[in-house]
């Protein structure tokens, strides 16, 4: 218990931290510092990853790896800058139509992705109502 | 700029509700919730980013187009029915590596990289780990759709060729990382991936999918991962990370479930190994429907093993009516599920939820074993590994050392089995020369329908 309420916080807490960098950084700031904070991200968020996926039961294993896949849907918005952006140059067609095609498989996992979590999720119930009200 | 810090902190918003969603996973009753909070999170991330200064100034033609397009081929998709979910999740695999990928490869003729630097290294690793998921999960989601033959295809070579496919990835990723300019050695890695994705799913028989789901779960992931080291996005390393970890950790749980290692699951070619069996003869003992029926009906508690092959003839729903009937005779009814009973991680769960038997019959296999001395009879639908005593007795079996449901320390062991013949392995197994095990034949849904009708009688 100690752990549960401990763990995730405290990383949340490191992870914002670090989040906060690049947001600031804008182009003047060494290319390093910015990397060096993505691999702290990237390590805090991996650990914290573990902790949090460890606590997931077998029973909902089928909902988490669609949960995961919903949430890694995530590309979609560097997929947006792409298919939205101005670009110059001979392959600034090609680069859009890349980016519309990104965006429209990101899009599938998005909105499948948590639909159907989210209809699986519905299914699973502790007991039937109505065997309820006939036992105890 | 204000509307830059703005984004910022949505984007900050998302990770912590991503996190906050799969932390809600952690148990069934807060799932539902933390899931919407997550979707949230998405909602936000996407609607500030089509803010971001890039995007105002550009223009929303293509933006809408994928939106719509997604939307419209994303929401029937939601709609499979739940025997379906293994395809489905291969399929949306393949989707978020092929989103990861086409980024990429948009980035790079963007960006017309001059030299080597962290952000190409990590494009190069997103292209690849992207490319070779896109044409992996497709192959999974082919032999689990049975468009394509789901027994592993061998053929002589296959390793070296592999290997050479592997290392010509390889060296066109450094070569193009030394020379970022040359086109072609950027084409040449995305297409040895493409390759290379498929040779290492072929290989692999439809029983062993729940290792290389969760195994392209991974990739996906960390393909997206490293999109965020692309450009420089937090939250797409958070979330391509979980997801990474998550696929990653699946796949280890699956691999223990089967007492086997990662690399024996993705080059070993199982099923066209032969292993010693017991090579157990002997008679199987022939049991009628009327004596299950009595042996269920007076029964302190019965535990049913279910495995894929009952969701594909739908049992689970005629196997839910005899467990009520039971019930409501006072029989403690209890499902012993193994992490491998379906085609990906938690699957079999799934399917009895859909069935509507409450999450709290549907046992672990760990939680089951210490009862199985106390259980008067355990079902076995459909003869499979699951349930093999070899695993354990057998140090020279293909399987031995993996984890099974010990259903031959039960009191009575019925086997519901189409016929006589091997299993899905070609495993002989011992369980069914036993005394304890009584053999009843048939289709298993309509096995159980009738058995649920005698239980009535009695």
């Amino acid at each position: 218990m100690h752990h549960v309420m401990l763990d995730p916080i405290a990383l949340i807490s490191c992870i914002s931290v670090f989040v906060q960098t690049p947001g600031n950084s804008s182009k003047a700031d060494p290319e390093t510092l910015v990397l060096i904070a993505s691999l702290y991200v990237f390590a805090l968020a991996a650990f914290l990853g573990y902790q949090l996926i460890s606590r997931v039961p077998p029973l909902l294993h089928t909902p988490l790896m669609s949960a995961t896949n919903a949430i890694s849907g995530i590309s979609l918005i560097g997929s947006l800058v792409i298919a939205g952006s101005k670009h110059e140059g001979q392959h600034a067609m090609l680069a859009s139509l890349l980016g519309c095609a990104a965006v429209t498989s990101a899009m599938i996992n998005v909105t499948g992705g948590f639909l159907i979590t989210d209809r699986m999720l519905k299914m699973f119930h502790k007991k039937e109502p109505a065997k309820a009200e006939e036992k105890k | 700029m204000n509307l830059t810090y703005l984004i910022e902190a949505i984007y900050l918003l998302a990770s912590v509700l991503f996190i906050l969603g799969l932390k809600g996973l952690s148990h069934p009753d807060t799932a539902r919730r933390g899931m919407i909070q997550a979707a949230c999170g998405m909602g936000a991330a996407i609607v500030g980013t089509l803010f971001r200064p890039e995007v105002l100034h550009g223009n929303y033609l293509f933006i809408i187009i994928g939106l719509v397009l997604g939307s419209a081929i994303g929401i029937p998709m939601a709609r499979v029915p739940m025997t379906a979910m293994p395809q489905r999740t291969a399929l949306s695999h393949a989707f978020g590596a092929l989103a990861a990928s086409l980024v990429g490869i948009a980035e790079y003729t963007i960006q017309q990289p001059t030299h080597a630097s962290v952000e190409i290294t990590a494009l190069g690793l997103e292209v690849m780990l992207g490319s070779l998921t896109v044409t992996g999960s497709l192959i999974a989601a082919a032999k689990l759709q049975e468009l394509m033959r789901g027994t592993p295809i061998m053929f002589k070579g296959q390793q070296i060729l592999n290997l050479l496919l592997f290392v010509s990835m390889l060296t066109c990723f450094v070569l193009w990382l030394t020379h970022p300019t040359v086109t072609p050695y950027f084409y040449g890695m995305a297409g040895c991936a493409f390759a290379f994705g498929i040779m290492l799913v072929i290989p692999i028989g439809a029983a062993d999918m729940p290792v290389v789901m969760s195994l392209l779960n991974s990739y996906a992931g960390l393909s997206s991962a490293a999109t965020g080291f692309v450009l420089h996005n937090n939250v797409l390393i958070i979330a391509g990370t979980l997801d990474g970890f998550s696929g990653f950790i699946l796949s280890i749980l699956m691999c223990r479930a089967m007492n086997r290692s990662i690399t024996n699951v993705l080059f070993g070619g199982f099923g066209a190994t032969v292993g010693t069996d017991t090579g157990a003869t002997g008679t199987m003992r022939e049991v009628t429907l009327d004596d299950v029926a009595v042996q269920l009906a007076y029964a302190n508690q019965v535990v049913f093993v279910p495995v894929y092959g009952m969701a594909t003839s739908q049992a689970q729903h005629s196997s839910r009516e005899l467990g009520n009937l039971l019930e409501e005779r006072g029989v403690s009814v209890k499902y012993a599920i193994h992490p491998v009973a379906g085609r990906m991680p938690g699957h079999m769960n799934v399917l009895l939820a859909e069935a509507n038997v409450p999450y709290s019959s549907l046992y672990e296999m760990e939680q089951i074993n210490p009862e199985m001395p106390q259980t008067d009879v355990a079902v076995v639908v459909g003869a499979n590994d699951v349930v093999n005593p070899d695993a354990r007795d057998n140090p020279k079996s293909p399987i031995a050392g993996m984890p099974i449901i010990e259903v031959d320390k039960a009191k009575s062991v019925i086997v519901l089995k189409r016929g006589k013949g091997k299993g899905f392995s070609g495993l002989e197994n011992p369980l069914f020369f036993k005394p304890v095990t009584g053999m009843l034949y048939g289709d298993a849904k309509s096995t159980l329908t009738n058995l649920a009708q005698a239980v009535q009688k009695v």
